[in-house]
């Protein structure tokens, strides 16, 4: 993970706070971020909390998995799936969503966000 | 027949050669002689015969024929025939069957008077009738009727039968069933003579007539004796061998006679005092011969006596006790004198058991009630249904082949039961004929081929149309199995199931699947040993998501009945919290419009007041929807809140594939609607009626009736097995109803289940209900209660007193509602 100059690590929560393969939203100004600890694959994933299909601020709630080795995430209003790597959506539909670098220091969870979309 | 099969047999089992000398009497090889009178027909002594000459030639058998055995040196282990050949044998088999018993009747060495029993006999009643005019058969029995229609394809049409009973066959079938046998063989020419006892045969040298007891006379051109069988068993009497008193030779259950070097099988042994006068069980013995020679463990172990024949074109049979009467058995009877069908059936007291019965004019049913008779198959609560079918409308009732076992045997004849055949056509053998070369089933009588048919069809079918249900990509099982699984390995977390059994790291299909899977089988808190991140969202939060992201809380109203306070305590929450409010089609109280960071505290007012969830957010029980029942209701016959309230509060909490609706209505107006429930409840003057399987929904069915008339212990008895049998077979998200709709042999099957206890679950069912029941804790008060799982009802992590600010509300009829989506 490399820090470029128009990152800015900034801190969520700490990693007793996110639910085992679960996720939960972090506000960052007015920004909704769902983070989710993966814990079976040991990573970290953090997208746009807001669902693309119908506008919802719902993906932090979502059910985690995966569809053959990518890591996903299903939304909990209509079940539609997005790459928690690419922020693909994997349902077949357009859409897709921001997904952001997460950092895991010392037992706390820093997210990385540019400064543009603060 | 019976020494034949054994060759067969033997040289079928053998692992070593065998020298093997067949001796006949007759003239020919072994031939078919249950079809005997097929002779009459136009069938060649050839065609009749059950393997050419050849055939032992090819197996290494020594055939000799027309050259009896007449005497039996035991000594020397050696046997001397009529033409002085001698032959030493290490075991002897007798398979010398049995002659025709001739009364000891004044003139029956008369011409003209004929026995019915080989190919030579009907030879020489073939040459004699041409010159008869009227016939007659003494005895009325199987082979008496049988010959009495030679005669008739002989062309003697006036042929009379002389039984000494009251009744024809009375050996198989009863007087109401005998009477109409007699109609219906009396409308097709022959007269028939019961309680008829022969006195004379009259004539010079050939019979003219016959004289009875009762001094009449018959006069008569053409008679047959056919009044039962005698074993021949002269060469063992002669060889010191033990015979029965009445003739038979003595045999033990590996077809041993009193030498052990020599054996009996057929018609000429006598097992347990009995003489089998039929060719299933010759072939029985057959085997468990072949079983003795080759230290086998097959022995013999009598037979049933069901026979189904068709006498004249008059469909006949007999199966277990026909007989039975008394305390011992409920007997159901079919007349139809219009048809010239009864039918009868001998049922348990319990009515679970078919105990025997008697078919006349329509043997249809008979191998599928042989096979529930002797299989102890449970029969359906209405036990008549068995000789009517299902009526009103049901389908194929829970009799056919599917719900036979696999160890049913089916031909009798060749002992091949469901399980083989189903296997055979596992392996390729598609048709009857492909059957009845891999196997022989059908190839003897013949009665059980629609059988061997059906479960051709049927295990085809089932092979064609099951396509392996797996769950998804990450658990190679279906529901059930996995299911199985989790309670073999008695794992709690979804976790520990997709580590032990799967493989990738789940979906948003195996996820809540396997959390409703750990909650059905050991309903612990769903939200612990982190089973609430595979809990799909509803259940995660304990509340019903909706459209902005807030949710909808429903608590409990068992039955639909509120107090006073306890309405006012929702009024009081819903208004403090701005929820919107609406009563529910389940008879509660849905309060829409909470945040999720106000769960918690709504929850800890409402439980204060005393309610409880309402698992509006699970695949769970929902309500139990009651009408106001006896205690106000002038119609009312019982007290439905009750009841309902009862169910309710029993089945609360309980996680399924599916949601799960109840009802009770207090009479037959059904104003709670049960029978559009998944169980509806309905009060009768004598307790209740149980439907299920019914639902609303884009496909509304009704429920169907289950059981009637049952008091509340037995009913709820009932549900619980009903329920758990669902939770433990059906697919995922699957309403009871398209459940039913896919269980194989339907609601029959089912009924047979939960009420008749056909697969012995009951208890099993009942005591894993109990569990669940006892196991059950309101998931609300322990969420509210436990700061960790407090703690995850909050929109964001890092500011847990913030809700979420893109929830808007609308304004609509003085209440809040969700804005429209974007």
């Amino acid at each position: 993970m490399v820090d470029t100059m128009n990152d800015k690590w900034i801190h969520a929560c700490s990693v007793q706070d996110v639910p085992e393969n679960g996720g939960v939203c972090v506000k960052v100004a007015d920004l909704q971020i769902a983070l989710f600890h993966f814990k079976r694959r040991g990573e970290w994933y953090a997208t746009q909390n807001e669902c693309p299909h119908r506008h919802q601020m719902a993906l932090s709630r979502g059910m985690i998995g995966s569809q053959g080795d990518e890591p996903k995430v299903a939304c909990p209003f209509h079940k539609k799936t997005f790459s928690l790597k690419t922020g693909e959506c994997l349902s077949g539909d357009e859409c897709a969503i921001k997904t952001y670098q997460v950092r895991v220091d010392d037992d706390q969870v820093f997210l990385s966000i540019t400064d543009d979309e603060l | 027949m019976v020494g034949f099969k054994l060759c067969e047999k033997l040289v079928a089992k053998s692992t070593k050669s065998l020298d093997l000398i067949v001796f006949g009497e007759e003239m020919r090889p072994a031939y078919d002689r249950v079809h005997l009178s097929e002779f009459f027909n136009g069938k060649s002594a050839e065609e009749l015969q059950l393997a050419p000459s050849s055939w032992y030639a090819d197996k290494g058998i020594e055939l000799i024929i027309g050259d009896p055995i007449l005497e039996i040196d035991r000594k020397a282990k050696s046997v001397r025939s009529y033409l002085g050949r001698v032959a030493y044998y290490d075991y002897l088999i007798l398979a010398t069957g049995s002659a025709a018993f001739v009364p000891p009747i004044p003139g029956v060495e008369k011409a003209g008077v004929f026995i019915y029993r080989t190919i030579e006999d009907l030879e020489l009643m073939q040459s004699w009738a041409p010159k008869a005019k009227i016939g007659a058969v003494i005895g009325g029995g199987l082979l008496g009727l049988e010959a009495a229609k030679a005669m008739i394809d002989l062309g003697v049409c006036d042929t009379h039968v002389i039984e000494f009973a009251p009744r024809l066959m009375p050996r198989q079938i009863d007087d109401a069933g005998s009477s109409l046998l007699q109609g219906k063989l009396e409308s097709l020419g022959l007269t028939i003579h019961t309680s008829k006892n022969t006195q004379e045969i009259l004539g010079e040298s050939a019979i003219s007539g016959m004289q009875f007891q009762d001094e009449s006379i018959l006069p008569v051109d053409m008679l047959v004796i056919s009044a039962g069988i005698k074993p021949r068993d002269e060469l063992a009497r002669a060889c010191g061998l033990e015979v029965g008193p009445r003739g038979g030779i003595v045999v033990n259950q590996y077809m041993q006679t009193s030498d052990h070097h020599i054996l009996a099988i057929g018609e000429c042994a006598l097992y347990e005092g009995m003489i089998y006068g039929l060719v299933a069980p010759g072939y029985d013995m057959a085997e468990a011969a072949v079983s003795t020679l080759l230290g086998l463990e097959k022995t013999f172990q009598g037979f049933d006596m069901s026979t189904k024949l068709k006498l004249i074109g008059v469909d006949v049979a007999s199966f277990g006790d026909p007989f039975v009467t008394g305390n011992d058995a409920h007997t159901i009877v079919f007349e139809d004198r219009n048809k010239g069908i009864y039918k009868r059936v001998n049922i348990s007291p319990d009515g679970k058991e078919l105990l025997g019965g008697i078919l006349i004019g329509d043997a249809d049913q008979y191998n599928m009630l042989l096979q529930t008779c002797k299989n102890k198959v449970v029969l359906p609560p209405n036990p008549e249904d068995i000789l009517l079918g299902a009526r009103g409308g049901e389908h194929d009732g829970g009799a056919g082949v599917t719900s036979l076992p696999d160890e049913a045997v089916i031909c009798s004849c060749e002992a091949v039961s469901k399980g083989d055949i189903s296997s055979h056509v596992l392996e390729g053998a598609a048709t009857l004929d492909d059957i009845k070369k891999c196997c022989k089933a059908g190839t003897g009588c013949g009665g059980c081929v629609p059988m061997v048919k059906d479960i051709i069809n049927h295990t085809l079918k089932a092979q064609g149309i099951y396509v392996r249900n797996v769950i998804c990509e990450h658990f190679e099982f279906s529901r059930q199995e996995l299911m199985d699984l989790i309670r073999l390995h008695d794992l709690r977390s979804y976790d520990e199931v997709l580590t032990v059994h799967g493989q990738g790291d789940g979906c948003e299909t195996c996820k809540p699947l396997v959390a409703s899977i750990l909650a059905s089988l050991w309903n612990e808190l769903i939200l612990d040993k982190g089973n609430d991140t595979a809990q799909d969202s509803n259940d995660r939060f304990l509340a019903n998501i909706q459209k902005g992201g807030t949710y909808s809380v429903v608590p409990r109203i068992p039955g639909g009945e509120i107090t006073p306070d306890k309405l006012i305590v929702i009024g009081q929450v819903a208004k403090e919290f701005n929820l919107y409010t609406k009563i529910t089609g389940g008879q509660r109280i849905d309060l829409f419009g909470a945040h999720l960071s106000d769960l918690p505290t709504i929850w800890e007012q409402l439980i204060a007041a005393g309610f409880e969830s309402g698992h509006a957010y699970g695949k769970a029980l929902r309500t139990v929807k009651s009408c106001v029942g006896s205690t106000w209701c002038r119609f009312g016959l019982h007290d439905s809140v009750s009841f309902a309230i009862q169910i309710e509060e029993r089945y609360r909490g309980i996680r399924a594939p599916h949601k799960i609706k109840g009802g009770v209505s207090g009479c037959i107006r059904e104003c709670a609607e049960a029978q559009s429930k998944d169980f509806g409840i309905i009060a009768t003057e004598k307790g209740w009626n149980l439907h299920v399987c019914g639902n609303g929904g884009s496909k509304p069915q009704h429920a169907l009736l289950l059981a009637s008339d049952l008091d509340s212990e037995t009913c709820i008895r009932y549900i619980d097995r009903f329920l758990m049998f669902y939770i433990k077979t059906a697919d995922p998200l699957t309403r009871t109803a398209t459940w039913l709709n896919k269980l194989e042999g339907g609601m029959d099957y089912l009924r047979n289940v939960v009420v008749n206890d056909s697969l012995g679950l009951g208890a099993e069912l009942e005591t894993e209900m109990q569990s669940l029941v006892d196991n059950y804790v309101c998931e609300w008060k322990a969420a509210v209660e436990n700061p960790a799982f407090r703690k995850r009802f909050s929109h964001f992590v890092n500011a847990p007193e913030e809700k979420d600010p893109t929830v808007q509300f609308d304004e609509l009829r003085e209440q809040k509602m969700a804005k429209a989506w974007k």
